[in-house]
């Protein structure tokens, strides 16, 4: 036995350990890996299990369109921003849609600011499930993405039925939005709402006493509401943090001013607390739906303004001028905008998602820039990862809930 | 605030750095001159009664033809505390693109130096670490400015790619991913 011993030197283990050189070690995660939910490239520097320094390298899906919207007119530009957070295609359409109005001055109708609000609810509620089936899933409770993307489906199924897409939709339009809903969808999305605040239970049931859960998510991740405010984060991340900012609050677009809404906030600022945010926004959000529902006036769904504008088509094969607008709209697109430039911020699910746009009173935008939510949230992952454990970074890059397509554009 | 009473405040504070106040649509830009611009945004952030707590944004645009100053720095910022809004833009001539920097004023500023630098070529002094973000590192020009061609020349191509053609041709070699799957 003795021999044996010293043959594998067991019993000099504790001594050597003491004696042997710790190193820090440099990992690559990604670009391909699994739970970066996207092309997102990490290099970590960990010393043992804890992260020294940690360095997010973006770009790997940067497809230019901020250059290439110079190119185009401002009609052609909406399909290109559903290709941005492609989650949640509809909430960029629409933030492009009213900055756009702004520039141009347009009032949307009130059926349409309506229907604008109930979709972008309805993205909202879609890109939140898939950030908990997901988040979920990397964390290690495989059920509740199967149990979200139930939900997901009938809400896909909807907006199928509303416009033919279910991820790319390009639904709305500048000066309102593409096609009117009829009293059968909205009892459709009505009865969902119904169910939906059951479904919500269950996922909890499934997960918020679950233990492994809880130690996996409280106290990881912390970021304080000073630095939160001071690293421009947004959306459920600072509201996380316990800072009550939400673009539909504090600057009002739609009819979010019209119905009962509260702002769900956080106050540890944990990955738990974020998960906690979201959650509740799919009360809010579920809400909202129904409010607007009940409430939802009739009348027009397009702007008249015909030189930006579409004209309705029954005019169009009657009247010549209308007629004569039609073509120049779809052949050339808007041949002027008014001069000037424009900031508009709208609350995509992500955060805040910004348009700043300059015209030169051309049709088409001088500089278009997209501020994406994902892209100040990823600038902020060194800062929630130094420091904790290297599992952890998984459970923080599934809290920020990011979309690769929207931080590279 | 009336983001107007900010631009007259800003003007008060420091006159020889305004150039223009401008309002389109209920939204205020300022122009300025760029060799204060840290100042300004200080005084922008800690001024109680303004507290521009928030960088909304912060972006290049290129006006190629223009005059005197090419290139401007836009900030977009929004203070949590009172609900206001206001935009800042530096001016930049063409032979200098440079100013300083605002990260350690907002932490947010980061990226979004970096992305200008990657997009127009302007340099931020004092950054902490400027290097491209969302192209390559070794990607020749500023794909933003607007004398950037949108299409090369017939059979242009980035030189990483030719690195790339190699590891697919190696993988070939290795029938790994080609079209023949050994059997």
């Amino acid at each position: 036995m003795k021999d044996l011993n010293n043959k594998l030197n067991i019993s000099n283990i504790s001594s050597q350990k003491a004696r042997i050189a710790t190193r820090e070690l440099t990992i690559n995660m990604g670009p391909q890996h699994p739970a970066t939910h996207g092309v997102l490239r990490l290099v970590l520097e960990i010393d043992g299990e804890t992260i020294v320094r940690c360095t997010p390298y973006v770009g790997y899906l940067h497809r230019g369109v901020e250059k290439h919207t110079e190119q185009l007119n401002y009609l052609q530009i909406i399909p290109h921003t559903d290709r941005l957070d492609y989650i949640s295609a509809m909430a960029n359409n629409i933030g492009y849609c009213i900055a756009v109005e702004r520039l141009f001055g347009i009032e949307v109708p009130e059926r349409a600011q309506y229907i604008r609000t109930i979709v972008a609810e309805m993205t909202r509620i879609l890109s939140h499930l898939l950030w908990l089936a997901t988040h979920a899933l990397d964390i290690g409770a495989m059920t509740v993405f199967l149990y979200c993307f139930r939900e997901r489906e009938k809400l896909q199924q909807l907006l199928e039925r509303l416009c033919g897409a279910r991820l790319t939709v390009s639904y709305p339009r500048i000066g309102g939005v593409k096609k009117d809903v009829d009293a059968q969808w909205l009892e459709g999305l009505y009865a969902f709402t119904e169910e939906f605040p059951m479904r919500i239970e269950q996922y909890e049931a499934l997960i918020d006493k679950n233990r492994i859960w809880l130690r996996r998510t409280k106290g990881v991740g912390i970021i304080s509401p000073e630095e939160a405010i001071n690293m421009g984060l947004s959306g459920p991340v600072i509201r996380g943090s316990g800072i009550p900012y939400d673009v539909r609050r504090f600057m009002p677009y739609g009819v979010y001013d019209k119905v009962r809404w509260e702002v769900p906030t956080g106050k540890n600022g944990d990955v738990y607390d974020r998960y906690r945010v979201r959650m509740e926004e799919f009360r809010q959000s579920n809400s909202i739906i129904r409010q607007c529902i009940e409430k939802i006036p009739s009348g027009p769904i397009m702007a008249d303004a015909p030189k930006f504008i579409l004209p309705p088509k029954d005019t169009v094969l009657t009247n010549m001028e209308q007629l004569i607008h039609h073509f120049v709209l779809i052949t050339k697109g808007p041949q002027t905008a008014p001069e000037g430039e424009i900031y508009v911020a709208t609350e995509a699910p992500k955060g805040e998602l910004g348009f700043y746009i300059v015209s030169d009173g051309t049709g088409k935008p001088y500089r278009l820039r997209i501020r994406p939510p994902s892209f100040v949230h990823i600038s902020a992952l060194p800062k929630l990862c130094e420091g904790s454990l290297v599992a952890d970074v998984i459970a923080n890059i599934g809290s920020i809930d990011i979309v690769m397509g929207e931080c590279d554009r | 605030m009336e983001p107007l009473v900010i631009a007259e405040k800003l003007k008060e504070r420091f006159p020889q750095e305004v150039l223009d106040v401008a309002e389109f649509r209920g939204q205020v830009s300022v122009t300025i001159k760029k060799d204060r611009i840290k100042e300004i945004c200080r005084y922008l952030h800690d001024e109680p009664d303004i507290k521009m707590s928030y960088l909304s944004d912060l972006c290049g645009v290129d006006y190629l033809g223009r005059r005197g100053f090419r290139f401007e720095v836009v900030y977009n910022l929004y203070s949590l505390t009172h609900r206001h809004r206001i935009r800042v833009k530096a001016l930049l001539p063409e032979d200098d693109p440079s100013i300083n920097t605002v990260t350690d004023i907002w932490k947010g500023a980061n990226w979004h130096e970096r992305e200008t630098y990657d997009m127009f070529g302007i340099v931020f002094k004092g950054h902490p670490d400027l290097r491209r973000i969302l192209l390559p590192e070794d990607w020749e020009g500023f794909p933003l400015r607007k004398d950037y061609p949108v299409t090369g020349p017939e059979g242009w191509e980035w030189k990483g790619y030719e690195e790339v053609k190699k590891l697919h041709e190696h993988d070939r070699e290795w029938r790994i991913g080609g079209d023949e799957r050994p059997k």
